[in-house]
């Protein structure tokens, strides 16, 4: 098992070196920033001092070695726009963010499992049925138009909670439920199919035959089964929930990483830009690395 | 399961809903024929729309759907604030969300295709580059990478369609590299090899083929995915830009009438969940159909 996790840390690290060239080339297809930060009408030695003091005068490989010397040491450049050091705004944006998508997932797998369990336990093909509707629904449903149907039923014709911005919990609820609505329809598809697939198997026909409850079978053995593949979904799936993220927070007017990196990006200040490909990047790889670190210890079998 | 999570590394089994209950493995009619519908307006719209899709009628702005008090059938589905026949704009919609989705979805498709083809047949050290390649690509997040790339190629319609593949490339890579590794050690491409087949020849005549259908079916399922992501980046307004007419753009340019003219952005949005419904629903039963032992 050591050298099953060693062997995925050293790929993940290649990988992570293969993603930050990617995002250098990415935020370098353009050119140079220059003209567009300091207006048409700067001096040329005042773009001769921005361009040496941001390296952009030197070569592409030298500038990705210096990025990268950088990076290991913790800088990750200033943002041209604020003035403050890249990962620093990054990071202030992630923390919306991460509350957002944890609210959203922590009410996907609330909605979502015992939606699929009763899909999976339940004898009549009406309710499998509707789970099955909800299941595809969900997956069709575009995260910015679900928010704004949403904005439009609850904040708009039902005052009830207030139609963007950042702050209390009444602030949560629109934009949770959004992202939510997406993710617990897969989870719901995921544990019905799984939950079915479980109850099939010979150890709980065992244990029908021992006596045990269906509730006593549900809880303690068909979502054990089902738990595994709903954990690595969320993993696999992490990116695609950031990017619900990223749309609902424009919906909402969320100050999150979503909300900087469209600023960022129309005002081509690349470090922040760069930063924050990498970040979620590297929340990415990480996230999956530890979906199978839980995979070991959810899995006794595996840990041989 | 447990045969699968001990054949593979863990984290690396999902088991995808699909569930055959009564009925399921049939031909989804409806959804047949809404994709048929579709594919008619998108080829045939100018002739089909009763308006040019940017005729402008600022008498008649605002006007809701013919039902409510105050619609008129001279426009079904209502107008815009401009006065924009909103049932016009939606077929000159479903043209652009279809035509960049299938583009994008085939390029990305071929270029996937030869990538995890090669990869898987060949091996050793090119196998391994391509899979970190394809790992580097999918810890992307899709969206972020859509966003930074349309916002530093410029949009339009080649560059979106060019995101999107560098977005998707990689699934398809590693879809078929993840077949190819199995195809390659039966006994029909062995006997090919030592009957002195080339390795091109075998890749294109005895292992593509055979890796074909899950391709198929992921192709399928990616055109309503490919919908959703050229619609958002549409909303975000890094998508298609005006003049022209998408069904993410319609909904942005309706957010600011949320109040009082529902049907701005009810309408496109049912049209873009409507039409990713009808394809997923046909890729669902393509999987049921041509990947029965569950791959995908």
């Amino acid at each position: 098992m050591a050298s099953y996790l060693l062997r995925r840390i050293g790929e993940t690290l290649v990988t992570l070196l293969l993603v930050t060239l990617l995002v250098f080339c990415l935020t370098r297809l353009t050119g140079d920033p220059t003209t567009l930060l300091l207006g048409p009408e700067a001096s040329e030695e005042a773009r001769d001092y921005f361009r040496h003091h941001n390296n952009l005068d030197r070569s592409l490989v030298v500038q990705y070695v210096t990025y990268l010397e950088h990076a290991v040491a913790g800088d990750f450049g200033t943002s041209f726009r604020l003035n403050e050091p890249a990962i620093k705004v990054v990071f202030e944006a992630l923390g919306p963010t991460l509350k957002l998508a944890g609210l959203g997932m922590l009410l996907s797998i609330l909605i979502g499992m015992p939606l699929g369990i009763w899909a999976a336990a339940s004898r009549s093909p009406v309710i499998k049925r509707i789970v099955n509707w909800y299941a595809s629904l969900g997956e069709a449903l575009p995260p910015f138009w679900s928010g704004l149907t949403l904005v439009m039923l609850f904040a708009l014709w039902l005052p009830i909670f207030p139609t963007s911005g950042y702050g209390a919990l009444q602030y949560y609820a629109l934009p949770a439920l959004t992202l939510a609505i997406s993710t617990s329809a897969s989870i719901a598809g995921l544990a019905a199919a799984n939950v079915a697939e479980a109850l099939k198997s010979d150890f709980i026909h065992l244990e029908r035959v021992l006596g045990l409850s269906q509730r006593q079978i549900l809880l303690k053995h068909a979502l054990r089964n089902a738990a595994l593949p709903i954990v690595t979904y969320i993993g696999l799936q992490f990116g695609l929930i950031l990017g619900g993220a990223v749309v609902t927070e424009r919906v909402f007017a969320w100050p999150g990483i979503g909300q900087r990196v469209v600023d960022a990006i129309l005002e081509r200040d690349y470090p922040v830009v760069q930063t924050v490909v990498l970040v979620t990047a590297l929340l990415f790889m990480l996230i999956n690395l530890l979906v199978d670190i839980l995979y070991m210890v959810l899995d006794p079998r595996l840990r041989a | 399961m447990t045969a699968e999570v001990r054949a593979k590394p863990p984290g690396a089994t999902v088991r995808w809903p699909r569930w055959r209950a009564r009925g399921e493995a049939d031909f989804p009619v409806v959804a047949a024929i809404c994709c048929a519908l579709l594919a008619v307006a998108a080829l045939f719209g100018p002739l089909l729309a009763p308006y040019a899709k940017d005729a402008v009628d600022l008498s008649a702005s605002l006007s809701p759907p013919f039902w409510q008090a105050g619609g008129s059938t001279k426009h079904l589905l209502g107008t815009d604030q401009l006065g924009r026949d909103i049932l016009s704009r939606l077929i000159a919609g479903a043209r652009v969300s279809l035509a960049t989705a299938t583009a994008a979805v085939a390029i990305s498709g071929l270029f996937g295709v030869i990538a995890g083809l090669v990869a898987g047949y060949i091996g050793g050290v090119l196998e391994a580059v391509v899979m970190r390649l394809v790992d580097a690509f999918l810890s992307l997040p899709f969206i972020l990478l859509a966003l930074a790339l349309v916002a530093t190629l410029g949009s339009g319609f080649g560059n979106i369609i060019l995101v999107m593949v560098i977005a998707n490339w990689a699934r398809y890579a590693r879809l078929v590299r993840s077949e190819v590794i199995g195809i390659k050690q039966r006994d029909y491409v062995t006997l090919a090899r030592i009957a002195g087949v080339g390795p091109i020849r075998i890749m294109l005549r005895h292992v593509l083929p055979n890796a074909l259908n899950s391709v198929v079916v992921l192709a399928i399922l990616d055109v309503g995915r490919a919908i959703i992501l050229e619609s958002s980046l549409s909303f975000l307004g890094v998508g298609i830009q005006p003049p022209d007419v998408s069904w993410g753009l319609m909904l942005a340019d309706g957010r600011t009438f949320l109040g009082f003219a529902w049907w701005l952005t009810t309408l496109p949005g049912l049209a873009i969940v409507i039409a990713v419904l009808c394809f997923n629903s046909l890729g669902r039963w393509l999987r049921i159909r041509l990947d029965p032992r569950g791959q995908l």
